[in-house]
């Protein structure tokens, strides 16, 4: 990207004043490096959504962001529903509450370095991934609207999960607003067989070792020490969202000019939040919501049957649980007043700062556990929601590391099994149905985390808690 | 005349896929063999079983995601794979034939699954003397 299109306002801080029909300027949170690698598709994304109708404050772009559908992936964008601001198919993205939650086990390194190939083995073995699995729970027509309406809190009902974890989930594992009667029989269809599955391309489980620590009070909240081993699981709502998320972007394209709606670019397709469509969005998403966390739930559920099969006495306590891709109702202070607003965050992690009232007590004063996954290769980051970031962009921070090149490209600089034997030299034990998958996920194809990470905490949006590096990664 | 072809192209996170034909059915054809490529290397695909599929839309643009997206949720909902395509349009209205067998893991190595077909970079047209189909899909 061109950096001389932006106006600096600090070192990580870059706006596009607005032009024509933009009604909120476009913001850039990152640092020169970062922005000189995004690509300009990002630029023209990020003044596309600050064209929608009832934009507030102004369209937000993470570090991490890189050229999506419609929004750019680490994209922020909020829409007052008292000022004809719309809900976006395209900015939630296909796979609804895609989401990362990190689990303490209370091993050491050693302990899992004494076993790591076993291990791997046990993991790969209880976790479907990869296309053509299947999930051993099936749904019943009763069950699926049960699940969508309840989400982790469901799953915990159906023994398929631990009570303890629902503290430690967004929306406290269940989102409201569910209405499983806006989601299509074809997307019920297809999650029927799906729920506890890992899904493919970016998911993936992996075990990790804590290698750094930044902040020692905050990192003592959240239950982090030097050397800790902890598992992380990356997915979202599987078929289901994708469907979802198929079916109301047509329609949203199909219907926006009865919505007098013009839009710079059809993936940005949206409605308005007072209309039936942008109202049976809502009860739909927030449906596939449920779904993410149940099935995040479900695959920690089996992450903790394959655990105790290797370590018999373990307990697996969640840390927290975030979701990315999402459109919610939040309480936000903009100019001294406080307003219910939709915040769209498409690629981007919520990050509510310390005292917020969503958070549980244990984290209420240090602010929200922000999960950002890393590759294969490199290494995954918590961090803290900053009080500034509440200010920033409605309390949100980067998501990931964010691809840098395409997965054609990838493919041909690299493959699975040179990949997987180079992160085996590291120490880094890979289980995956597809060699080609590995290639395609190669952390080479990815940008600088570590970049990525401090880029968010110089400019406020959150701090760094602790770094983990990968052992054992069961990619999809 | 050309002779029907398929290729992929760059999108940062994902992937575009692009046929080319005589006819707007020939092009869909092939944009869907470039579809499978994704998922899959097509040698390894048998031609076990055949399904039928229909879709319809008046806008040839939206006809195309709604005939990839139908291809999905049939790899998704019979877990199966495809690797020949026989495409019929007429007046807004696609009736397909596809041919393929069931995913096994271990033969096929699928490297992905597809999230959905989009509307990034979509365009059906006819250029000189023949007929492109593309569209970027989420994988």
């Amino acid at each position: 990207m061109d950096i001389n299109k932006l106006h600096p306002v600090s070192e990580f801080e870059w706006h596009i004043e607005p032009t024509g029909d933009m009604h909120v300027p476009g913001v850039i949170f990152a640092g020169k490096d970062l922005i000189a690698e995004m690509d300009d598709k990002v630029y023209e994304q990020v003044c596309n959504v600050a064209r929608l109708p009832g934009i507030i404050d102004a369209s937000y772009a993470m570090p991490d962001a890189h050229w999506g559908y419609g929004f750019p992936i680490g994209g922020v964008a909020a829409f007052d529903p008292d000022e004809g601001g719309i809900v976006s198919a395209g900015g939630v993205g296909f796979d609804i509450s895609c989401g990362v939650r990190t689990l303490h086990t209370g091993l050491t390194p050693e302990q899992v370095l004494h076993q790591q190939q076993h291990l791997a083995d046990v993991l790969y073995e209880h976790i479907p991934a990869g296309l053509g699995s299947t999930g051993i729970y099936r749904l019943n027509k009763k069950q699926m609207d049960q699940m969508l309406l309840g989400g982790a809190k469901w799953a915990v009902e159906q023994r398929l999960g631990d009570y303890k974890d629902l503290h430690h989930i967004e929306e406290q594992g269940c989102m409201q607003g569910a209405r499983p009667e806006y989601i299509s029989d074809h997307a019920k269809e297809r999650q029927k067989h799906e729920m506890g599955t890992l899904g493919s391309g970016n998911h993936y489980l992996e075990v990790q070792k804590v290698v750094e620590i930044y902040d020692a009070d905050i990192a003592a909240a959240f239950g982090i020490k030097l050397n800790d081993i902890k598992i992380s699981i990356h997915c979202g709502s599987r078929g289901l969202g994708h469907q979802i998320g198929t079916e109301f972007l047509k329609q949203m394209v199909t219907r926006a000019a009865d919505y007098g709606i013009r839009l710079p670019d059809r993936e940005l397709a949206c409605a308005p939040l007072d209309s039936d469509l942008g109202r049976r969005y809502l009860g739909a998403m927030r449906g596939a919501i449920n779904c993410a966390l149940a099935n995040r739930e479900i695959i920690t559920h089996l992450t903790r049957q394959a655990m105790s099969k290797v370590f018999p006495a373990i307990e697996l306590d969640l840390l927290y649980d975030v979701s990315h891709n999402t459109c919610k109702l939040e309480p936000h202070t903009i100019k001294g007043v406080t307003k219910n607003i939709f915040v769209h965050r498409k690629g981007a992690t919520r990050a509510f700062g310390p005292g917020h009232p969503a958070l549980p007590d244990t984290y209420k004063h240090c602010g929200q556990p922000v999960l950002i996954g890393g590759t294969m290769g490199t290494a995954s980051y918590i961090l803290a929601g900053a009080s500034k970031s509440m200010q920033m962009a409605f309390g949100s921070a980067c998501h990931g590391a964010g691809r840098s090149m395409s997965r054609r490209r990838a493919t041909k600089l690299w493959q699975g099994k040179q990949v997987t034997q180079e992160l085996a030299d590291k120490g880094i034990v890979i289980r995956s149905p597809s060699m080609r998958g590995v290639a395609e996920e190669a952390p080479g194809a990815y940008k600088n985390v570590s970049k990525v990470v401090n880029a968010a905490e110089q400019a406020g949006l959150a701090k760094r808690v602790a770094k983990l590096k990968p052992m054992i990664c069961i990619k999809g | 005349m050309i002779t029907p072809y398929w290729e992929h192209f760059e999108h940062e996170a994902d992937i575009g896929v692009r046929g080319y034909g005589n006819t707007p059915a020939q092009a869909f054809e092939q944009a869907a063999l470039a579809m499978m490529a994704i998922i899959v290397d097509l040698s390894l695909i048998q031609n076990r079983e055949v399904i039928e599929l229909h879709c319809s839309d008046n806008d040839p643009d939206v006809l195309l995601t709604d005939w990839l997206n139908s291809l999905v949720y049939q790899i998704a909902t019979r877990k199966m794979l495809f690797a020949q395509f026989d495409v019929r349009i007429k007046n807004g209205r696609l009736s397909a034939r596809a041919w393929g067998e069931a995913i096994e893991i271990e033969r096929h190595q699928p490297a992905v699954e597809i999230k959905g077909a989009t509307f990034t970079e979509l365009a059906v047209k006819q250029t000189d003397d023949h007929w492109l189909a593309q569209c970027v899909v989420d994988v």
